[in-house]
């Protein structure tokens, strides 16, 4: 069983006088629980490609299945209710709501997003605030904790819903070497301990070590894919 | 529903000032409309009060014709006894009436054997005059506030003018529907204040000494005034009673009497529909202040968030819960607007009253403004400012429930 197939995706973006081929005739699949990183300079098709899986965007041309849904097929709101349900995410930025406190900003997506009763929110956000070692953090706000500690916040954000898939574009970005290990690192037992796919991307060549399906892109196009056991062509 | 206030009020609270300045704004301007109301409202009702409850009544019942003539006091357009007598079996059926009376006014000549003067005058049942109109009573500066038979109650003015007193015997002299002359002697009994308003420097006989100098064998009727139990249900009393007398008719089959409320009856009634005016625009302003400052603070607060609105998109919040959490937010920010100023309102019309506001109205000097805040007009201030603030935020929210999370999310 496969979590998500790709094929020939494409992807133009029509700027003002030239057409961009962000993505040219991509093809993947990616099994459930597996912890994949897309990698590549600066350009190279990264955030378009997570932006597709994560059914933010469409793409010009090419199959996308997740989670046996086409999901290039969906509406405005059917794509929002799919994110969801089976879509973690974890930003850049971190993208903490400012006026909520750690917990609440865990709390936020099995209010708002998904109808979660309050004793089983409870139970939840208590086993992922000790997955990510915050337990004491909860009523902080998040400018009172560090980058390192946000990621982690956002990591339990995007697990709170059980998601089958966590899509994060350069998680590490914004952190320094030492904590962007961590939080990779984190981001694995997370895997370990949920059986969560984890999807992320980085132009970091040492970070890109932690995956265990990796695969290259060079100006839209998948050069190769390489497994903890090997590259394939 | 709890989560979605909590993160507008939370939001509300990120940006103290802006919120502040623009809840005072709102605030500024509930407090100012509800002063306006407060004081114009009350001005108003005293007015009216002063204007209906010293002479004209709440409404009257003439023969056709006789409100268009009434600068002559025509005799010629009385009511009959007989006439009159249906009108009495009508009013005191009606339980709208509080009291009526009805009078016969005719002009004359008034003299202290001296000097001679024009005067109005108006026969009345005194048991049934001074229940219609209360403030008759405490218009009397001197004298007794009874009227018996062979006296008179005359206008200050005339007194002064002709220097007459209260015991003093005076002749009033009238020409009868017929055209021949008649007089009467009356002792002052009273002397009256005048009042504001058309029948404000009247004078006062009993009706049957009225209709003796006029040589009537029966009392005619030129008017019936009356009192509502509830003023405010005047035009539908007006109504009922044009109802219920349209059946008098004349020998052509024409309706003979007319009904007029006393808005008909009184020129101050276009001083009160002017207040009404300025009320209503002062309202439109309070709307204007409250869509401009919502809607400016409400499109900033969308723009400044644009890169969290695409967060929560992206995780999958549905574009009405994004919509809901701003109109929510605007409603927040009416409402603390609209209470604190309903509180500031509310204080300031006590002060107001405290302090104690005194003016002149024509002749009634020294009135003292009672301001009243009627819980009808703060709610509907109120509630204007609430939907006025929903509705400025429409147009923000629905913009921002419209981002598309990755344009959203690249925004810096
Ligand atoms: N909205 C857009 N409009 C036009 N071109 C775009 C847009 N988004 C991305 N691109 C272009 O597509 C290519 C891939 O971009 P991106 O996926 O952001 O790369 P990466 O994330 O690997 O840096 C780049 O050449 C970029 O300039
Ligand atoms: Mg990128």
């Amino acid at each position: 069983m496969v979590l998500i197939k790709a094929q020939k995706i494409t992807k133009d973006y029509q700027t003002e006088d030239v057409v961009v081929h962000a993505l040219q005739d991509v093809d993947f699949e990616i099994e459930p629980a597996s912890f994949v990183s897309f990698v590549g300079p600066s350009g190279s098709g990264k955030t378009t490609i997570l932006n597709l899986i994560g059914c933010l965007d469409k793409p010009s041309a090419g199959n996308l299945r997740i989670a046996d849904t086409d999901v290039i097929g969906l509406e405005r709101k059917e794509s929002a209710a799919f994110r969801g349900k089976h879509l973690g995410f974890i930003f850049q930025d971190f993208n903490l709501i400012p006026v909520l406190t750690v917990y609440e900003n865990i709390e936020y997506p099995l209010i708002m997003v998904q109808n979660i009763a309050p004793q089983e929110r409870k139970e939840r956000i208590s086993r992922l605030l000790a997955a990510v070692d915050m337990t004491d953090q909860g009523q902080k706000y998040p400018h009172q904790i560090s980058g390192g500690q946000k990621q982690r916040v956002a990591i339990a954000r995007a697990l709170v819903t059980n998601p089958a898939l966590v899509l994060a574009d350069e998680p590490t970005a914004n952190l320094d070497s030492q904590t962007a290990y961590a939080v990779i690192g984190l981001m694995k037992k997370m895997r370990d301990d949920f059986g969560t796919t984890f999807i992320f991307s980085t132009h970091d060549t040492k970070i890109v070590g932690e995956a265990e399906v990796i695969f290259r892109l060079e100006d839209g196009r998948l050069t190769a894919k390489e497994t903890k056991e090997g590259t394939k062509p | 529903m709890r989560n979605l206030f909590k993160i507008a009020v939370r939001n509300l609270i990120r940006y103290k000032r802006r919120t502040l300045l623009t809840a005072s704004l709102i605030t500024i301007g509930v407090v100012f409309v509800l002063v306006f109301v407060s004081i114009t409202g009350s001005f108003k009702a005293m007015i009216i009060g002063q204007v209906t409850d010293s002479m004209l009544g709440h409404l009257q019942i003439h023969r056709k014709g006789y409100v268009a003539a009434i600068d002559n006091l025509p005799l010629n357009l009385n009511m009959k006894t007989n006439a009159y007598a249906k009108i009495a079996t009508v009013l005191s059926a009606t339980p709208a009436v509080e009291a009526f009376s009805p009078r016969l006014k005719f002009g004359g000549m008034f003299s202290n054997f001296v000097e001679t003067t024009n005067i109005r005058l108006n026969g009345v049942y005194p048991d049934q005059e001074f229940p219609t109109v209360p403030l008759l009573a405490s218009r009397i500066a001197e004298g007794k506030k009874t009227l018996g038979r062979g006296e008179i109650m005359i206008p200050t003015l005339l007194a002064k003018g002709l220097k007459v007193k209260l015991g003093d015997t005076v002749v009033i002299v009238a020409t009868n529907v017929d055209g021949s002359v008649n007089g009467k002697q009356f002792i002052v009994s009273g002397i009256l204040e005048s009042a504001t308003g058309p029948g404000g420097r009247d004078g006062y006989i009993h009706i049957e000494d009225a209709a003796e100098v006029l040589r009537m064998p029966e009392a005619e009727v030129s008017e019936v005034a009356v009192r509502l139990k509830d003023f405010s249900r005047l035009s539908a009393a007006v109504k009922q009673l044009e109802g219920k007398v349209a059946g008098e008719v004349n020998k052509e089959g024409r309706p003979m009497l007319e009904v007029h409320s006393w808005e008909q009856l009184s020129p101050f009634f276009n001083i009160a529909r002017m207040i009404d005016v300025m009320t209503f625009f002062i309202k439109i302003m309070l709307i204007a202040i409250v869509l401009i400052s919502i809607m400016n603070v409400m499109i900033m607060a969308v723009y400044e968030r644009i890169r969290e609105i695409g967060t929560i998109a992206a995780i999958g919040t549905l574009p009405g819960k994004i919509r809901s959490m701003f109109i929510i937010e605007g409603f927040c920010l009416g409402v603390v607007g609209a209470i604190i100023g309903d509180l500031i309102g509310i204080a300031v019309v006590i002060i107001i009253n405290l302090i104690g506001i005194r003016f002149d109205f024509g002749q009634q000097q020294g009135l003292l403004l009672k301001a009243t805040l009627q819980p009808l007009d703060v709610l509907t201030v109120s509630i204007i400012v609430i939907v006025v603030a929903v509705a400025a935020s429409l147009q923000p929210a629905v913009k921002a429930s419209k981002m598309e999370p990755i344009e959203a999310l690249r925004h810096v």
